[in-house]
């Protein structure tokens, strides 16, 4: 177990370098720099930049710039927000909660209506019901999030008005931050009203971002199901006398969840990815909306320690899945 | 009272338009503790009469019977938690093959253990008891550590060991066991034949074995049917029907035998089993057939009564191998 997880440590060095030398690079690729996006229309005295440049290091040729910044990195230093002056990782780690909040709802929500409707698309394949839930589907992976979210915005927020447009929770609460998670915050506050409220507010985003991992779920969930379903051991299973739940919970699930969960742990990239357009559209106070905000100001050192780190974190989930798999098929437990 | 009887069970796959009968109207009947092998090439609908037995054909196939009894009790009348009652704990099978048949999820004691657990109740403690009795009874060595091992950590012969465990679990009337060694060796073949002849014996289950290895059934069985293109084609006491096949489909079974065969060549029966779309006129076996004549062509032979003996030929064999007229 020990030598698997150094393995697999070996293995994402390479790919940090990888994200890191990406991100370094896009940045500095695009127009502008962070002292223009800071004069704004009015512009800078030209020398006035030049010695700004010089003294923020922003001068230097690039190369030497992207080994200054892995020194830095490799000693833990993310470096400060050009724009706040706060340490990177600081700010992060303010705002991840938000986005963790964000994605475990979307993908509990994805989970649990993505399992139920393929396991039931498989296990009544053919029917109207698999016909639909297989069309739907394929229409939610199809969604584009923003189109996605300002079609419920304008359904649920707008002529319906159930739930709130944006933000994370209404301004009339304050909530100590102890956890950094909204829902759990206000409940240890013992505010309900003020839970009421997040969770009013974190029903739509929740919904739009896992759209498309319930959809995935959903035919990963239907097809392996039905793989199963035709293995000799569900016949024998049957043939033992078991009711038909038992059959399909107990033994076609557990077999049909193993290619599942890698999908689930291969969604949370789709999932961070997919957070940076649904907090941006619902002013979520999250990380995505962060790094949007931060690559519009060309703060590049936020971008890019915030790329880095979200791509820590889809690794070490990634990494986690690897585990998780073992625990579900004993077969991959014991090969180690 | 038997314990198994079963009169024109019938069971159609495919489309209203174009039905396809893999099992056409068979009549089976076995009595408690008897041995009844049951033979016939790939697709000679073997394997679905006892799928049909143990109510396990799903949509779209259908099954009709005019008769489908177990000790007694109309097995098709009886609603399907019912008769759930009765599969896995009165009527048993073993299938083909036991690395597929255990799910690869759960320990070899979990999966005897459930099956105790849907018949019978009991605590974990007796259930537990009784399935590494169960273990010790199937000949596995060990039994305290194979009860948690995980299938992938059991050989085929194993395997199939442990198969046998879960389906005697119960003590069944009826054993079906469906090519019980067509996925092991040869070695172990052996092996598996003589535990389940012992365990027929000694709990006087009555025993289906389904299979294509005549001299299996030569070995172990009393009463022989030949199935050919989901027909009965030929019923009787397994030395008469050794002795003197009746139906030339059963005689060239047998000449296929390697122990029969005369001279340096292995005799073959040329062709195949005809499938859904090509299912000749007349009689099933004529283009395959060394005796057929123009009305084996016309017209399809019905299974009659020949003195204790059943068999579905215009012109039955006699004693010498020539066909009768």
């Amino acid at each position: 177990m020990l030598l698997f997880l150094l393995r697999r440590l070996g293995v994402l060095l390479p790919t940090f370098i990888g994200v890191t030398a990406i991100a370094f690079a896009l940045v500095h690729l695009i127009p502008g720099d962070p002292l223009e996006m800071l004069a704004g229309e009015r512009g800078m005295d030209p020398l006035r930049h030049a010695r700004l440049m010089h003294e923020m290091g922003f001068d230097l040729p690039l190369w030497q710039q992207y080994i200054d910044y892995i020194d830095k990195v490799l000693h833990g230093d993310l470096g400060l927000s050009i724009n706040t002056h706060q340490p990177v990782l600081g700010e992060f780690m303010t705002l991840f909660p938000a986005t963790i909040e964000l994605s475990l709802c979307a993908m509990g929500f994805a989970v649990l209506v993505g399992l139920p409707a393929g396991m039931l698309a498989a296990v009544r394949r053919g029917t109207l019901l698999d016909h639909s839930v297989m069309g739907l589907s394929l229409t939610g992976y199809s969604m584009p999030i923003f189109w996605w979210a300002l079609l419920l915005i304008l359904l649920f927020s707008v002529q319906l008005g159930w739930t709130p447009v944006s933000g994370r929770i209404s301004v009339m609460f304050w909530v100590e931050p102890v956890t950094g998670f909204m829902l759990i915050d206000t409940l240890l506050a013992g505010d309900w009203d003020a839970f009421w409220s997040a969770l009013h507010h974190l029903v739509l985003p929740a919904i739009v971002l896992g759209t498309i991992p319930l959809a995935v779920i959903a035919r990963m969930t239907r097809s392996s199901m039905m793989e199963v379903i035709r293995e000799d051991y569900i016949r024998v299973a049957r043939a033992k006398g078991l009711s038909p739940q038992r059959v399909i919970f107990v033994h076609a699930l557990r077999n049909a969840l193993i290619p599942v969960v890698t999908v689930i742990g291969l969604q949370t990239g789709t999932l961070l990815a997919g957070a940076i357009l649904t907090e941006t559209i619902f002013a979520w106070p999250g990380v995505g909306k962060w790094l949007i905000d931060s690559i519009s100001r060309r703060d590049y050192p936020a971008v890019q320690g915030g790329i880095l780190l979200v791509a820590a974190i889809v690794m070490l989930v990634n990494l986690l899945v690897d585990v998780l798999y073992g625990l579900i098929n004993p077969r991959i437990r014991h090969a180690r | 009272m038997a314990l198994l009887d079963i009169e024109d069970l019938s069971v159609e796959f495919g489309t209203d338009e174009r039905p396809f009968r893999a099992v056409d109207n068979v009549s089976l009947h076995l009595e408690r503790g008897e041995v009844l092998g049951v033979v016939g090439e790939s697709g000679s609908g073997k394997s679905v009469t006892s799928l049909a037995l143990m109510g396990l054909i799903d949509f779209p196939g259908r099954v009709r019977a005019a008769r489908l009894e177990f000790a007694g009790e109309d097995v098709l009348a009886l609603p399907e938690r019912a008769r759930r009652r009765l599969i896995g704990k009165d009527i048993a099978m073993v299938f083909q093959d036991p690395m597929g048949s255990l799910d690869p999820c759960y320990t070899v004691g979990y999966q005897i253990m459930e099956t105790l657990a849907a018949h019978q109740g009991g605590s974990r403690r007796e259930r537990r008891r009784r399935t590494l009795e169960l273990l010790e009874q199937v000949g596995i060595p060990d039994p305290t550590a194979r009860f948690s091992a995980y299938p992938h950590q059991l050989s085929g012969g194993m395997s199939q060991r442990v198969v046998i465990a879960m389906a005697i679990a119960c003590n069944p009337a009826l054993l079906i066991a469906d090519e019980p060694t067509t996925a092991l060796d040869v070695t172990i073949q052996a092996q598996i034949l003589d535990l389940l002849a012992e365990l027929q014996a000694r709990n006087r289950m009555g025993l289906i074995l389904i299979t294509h290895d005549l001299a299996v059934v030569a070995e172990t069985c009393q009463r022989i049917v030949v199935m050919y293109a989901g027909q009965i084609v030929e019923e009787g006491a397994v030395a008469e029907v050794f002795a003197a096949p009746l139906h030339p489909y059963t005689a060239a079974l047998l000449a296929s035998l390697p122990e029969r065969s005369q001279g340096r060549e292995l005799y073959a029966l040329p062709g195949v089993v005809p499938g859904q779309y090509d299912r000749p006129q007349g009689c099933l076996l004529n283009p395959r057939c060394p005796h057929a004549s123009e009305h084996c062509r016309q017209a399809a032979p019905a299974l009659r009564t020949l003195d204790q003996r059943r068999v579905r030929c215009h012109t039955p064999l006699d004693a010498a191998g020539r066909p009768q007229s």
